[in-house]
């Protein structure tokens, strides 16, 4: 089972994502089920380039596996999932798929723990990822310089040499964020960025995750209704596995069906 | 301006030059005392001391390369005596074919063995064994390609934790069972002994004992330096951060299952270089090198020494190894609990092993001169 691949000697070519239309990431017709559960439905979705969207649903209703897709950690049942026009996300591993500038942050923050803040951020950086150019490689001033301006986009200048276990909960979520901009992705998938964070925190995350959209598409998992209110210019609920909804902040509020779904049909009922 | 670059240099290569000198002095010593003085002398050191400290070294480099899996990439391999055992064999089959027509039964092409069984020839796979650098090639290639087959199938198929560690352990207890065999044409239960000769110098002579200690030596000194030089790359981080997160690094473009593979096969080749140098000097390879318990020793090693630690790895297959040969001379049954117990003990008392307690007395040292002499500024200011 030797993929393309397969070999650490092979150097890979640089994949870009056609954006010609103005769409990033298309994932079309998507059904993913796990023993019979449906966990996504025929669930489609357009993301514009440098947009910055919100994905919002209640437990279940397929946000993670969603992001799982997408990164290559689980094959979907039937469906189309493609980055840019051109580029098939099905056909590639996670490691593909990170490299052709899809980032992942995960819902618990996950960092090298026994690494510096630095050295977190030098593994990121984006570049050959095999093996004997690792062992052998230098940073240059460049990266140096890169990192630098990464650790003050974070704000954790003064932490760099602190080991990553080291850090607050709150500094963990940035560093992981700051790792993903590391790797210059085209697309970041952030999984529920402020789960746990303080209320200074929140809002030093919402001003970071704004500030990177346009330059980059961001597409953000939260529950934190506060959270997505003050961020998002375009919200997506998800239920039972497809799209519910669509639309801005006052629109979803508005929309009967979310309404119905987040209210409860007891009201109806009643 | 030479403390300070004496510094620089410590700060660069860390505890290289330190681990490096000892060995040379030890070897030096050894060696000078062993052929220079006769053996009234007090300052005497027998050539069972000398084969004694050359069977240490090679536990030590084996402690390197099982440290080298499990204290940087995690993974738990309590197989690594397989890896041992096969570059043991395959310097094992080399000496045995320079016995030639000195065995019991004088056949010039066969070994012993193969003349009781009544074999006609070598079988295919001894094809070349009479060859010095043959032998070298197998040496690294044997362990090498089990240790790429094995852990390209475990860590392509991502198996990883408990379940890893009992597959190597599976692996092993297998291939000690088939060499159990006569019919696998490795000597069966008595492995492969009786040596006389490597590159044409008695086995038996001080100074190939000694020449063969100092190889050990030396082979131990350029495997800490491969080590030091593999976990301070960018690789060895990317390592690190696998044993961390594995998933992470997956997720930011790594392929953590190539990297295992590649430290994997490095490691197993390092620990057949220790089987091959300790066979000469042993004069023995049977299949119980291949025992589980073996492996399961290996790990206390680094354990006791410090997980994650190049030096501390050689220092705790050094301690072990030393207390066992201490031990098993009072009293032999009782090692196994003494093993055990020292175990134990570490893991409550010493976390990170020797290697880990060390710094930290130092760091409380500073300390507590730091806290004294800010009380004595703060009394010296109440005074004033």
């Amino acid at each position: 089972m030797i993929n393309k691949a397969g070999s650490p000697l092979l150097e890979e070519e640089n994949i870009q994502p056609d954006t010609r239309h103005g769409v990033i990431l298309y994932v079309e017709d998507v059904s993913v089920s796990f023993d019979g559960f449906k966990a996504l439905n025929d669930l489609s979705l357009y993301i514009n380039d440098g947009e910055l969207r919100c994905l919002i649903g209640a437990n279940g209703a397929g946000k993670t596996t969603l992001m799982d897709v997408i990164t290559g950690k689980t094959r979907p049942d039937v469906g189309k999932v493609s980055f840019g026009q051109q580029v098939n996300l099905l056909d590639m591993d996670e490691a593909q798929i990170a490299r052709a500038g899809i980032g992942r942050k995960f819902q618990k923050p996950t960092v090298f723990e026994m690494l510096t803040v630095f050295e977190n951020l030098e593994l990121s950086l984006a570049g050959d990822k095999g093996i004997w150019t690792n062992l052998f490689h230098k940073l240059s001033g460049e990266q140096k310089d890169e990192i630098d301006k990464i650790l003050q986009t974070i704000g954790l200048q003064k932490e760099r040499f602190m080991l990553a276990g080291a850090l607050s909960h709150g500094q963990k979520q940035w560093l992981e964020i700051g790792m993903l901009l590391a790797a210059k992705p085209r697309l970041l998938l952030v999984d529920e960025p402020v789960a746990g964070m303080t209320a200074q925190e929140t809002e030093r995350t919402a001003e970071l995750l704004t500030s990177l959209a346009g330059e980059h598409s961001v597409v953000v998992v939260e529950h934190d209704m506060a959270f997505v209110r003050s961020i998002a210019r375009k919200v997506t609920v998800l239920h039972q596995g497809s799209v519910l909804a669509e639309g801005s902040m006052s629109e979803i509020q508005t929309n009967p069906e979310v309404v119905r779904v987040y209210l409860g049909e007891d009201q109806g009922a009643a | 301006m030479i403390p300070q670059s004496i510094q620089d240099l410590f700060k660069k290569f860390g505890s290289l030059p330190v681990v490096v000198g000892c060995l040379f002095i030890t070897t030096l010593y050894v060696s000078v005392c062993n052929l220079a003085f006769s053996e009234g002398s007090a300052l005497h050191v027998s050539t069972y001391t000398v084969t004694l400290f050359g069977k240490y070294l090679c536990y030590a480099l084996l402690a390197l390369a099982v440290d080298l899996v499990w204290g940087y990439c995690g993974i738990l391999s309590l197989g690594h005596g397989a890896f041992f055992a096969l570059g043991g064999y395959a310097m094992g089959m080399y000496l045995m074919r320079q016995i030639g027509d000195r065995g019991v039964y004088g056949n010039p092409e066969l070994p012993d063995f193969m003349v009781f069984l009544n074999w006609e020839s070598l079988p295919w796979y001894w094809a070349g064994s009479d060859s010095f650098i043959w032998m070298i090639f197998m040496v690294l290639a044997g362990p090498g390609l089990l240790a790429y087959i094995f852990g390209s199938m475990a860590f392509r198929s991502r198996v990883s934790g408990v379940y890893l560690s009992i597959m190597t352990q599976a692996m092993t207890y297998a291939l000690m069972l088939a060499f159990f065999r006569n019919e696998m044409g490795f000597g069966g239960n008595n492995g492969l002994t009786d040596f006389k000769d490597i590159l044409g110098f008695s086995l038996q002579s001080d100074t190939t004992r000694i020449v063969l200690f100092a190889l050990t030596a030396l082979f131990l000194a350029l495997g800490f330096a491969l080590c030091h030089f593999i976990v301070n790359s960018k690789m060895g981080r990317v390592v690190t951060a696998i044993r961390d997160s594995e998933s992470r690094v997956r997720f930011i473009g790594y392929k953590p299952e190539h990297y295992k593979v590649w430290i994997f096969v490095v490691s197993a080749m390092l620990a057949g270089i220790a089987g091959a140098m300790y066979v000469p000097q042993v004069g023995i390879i049977n299949p119980g090198e291949f025992s589980p318990l073996n492996s399961i020793e290996m790990v206390i090693w680094v354990a006791i020494g410090g997980r994650g630690s190049l030096y501390g790895a050689i220092i705790g297959a050094l301690v072990v190894s030393y207390a066992k040969t201490r031990f098993t001379a009072i009293m032999p049954e009782a090692w196994l609990y003494a093993l055990g117990g020292l175990f134990v003990l570490v893991t409550l008392l010493l976390p990170k092993g020797i290697a880990g307690f060390v710094p930290s007395v130092l760091d409380k040292f500073k300390q507590a001169k730091k806290d004294k002499s800010i009380a004595e500024k703060r009394a010296a200011e109440v005074k004033s």
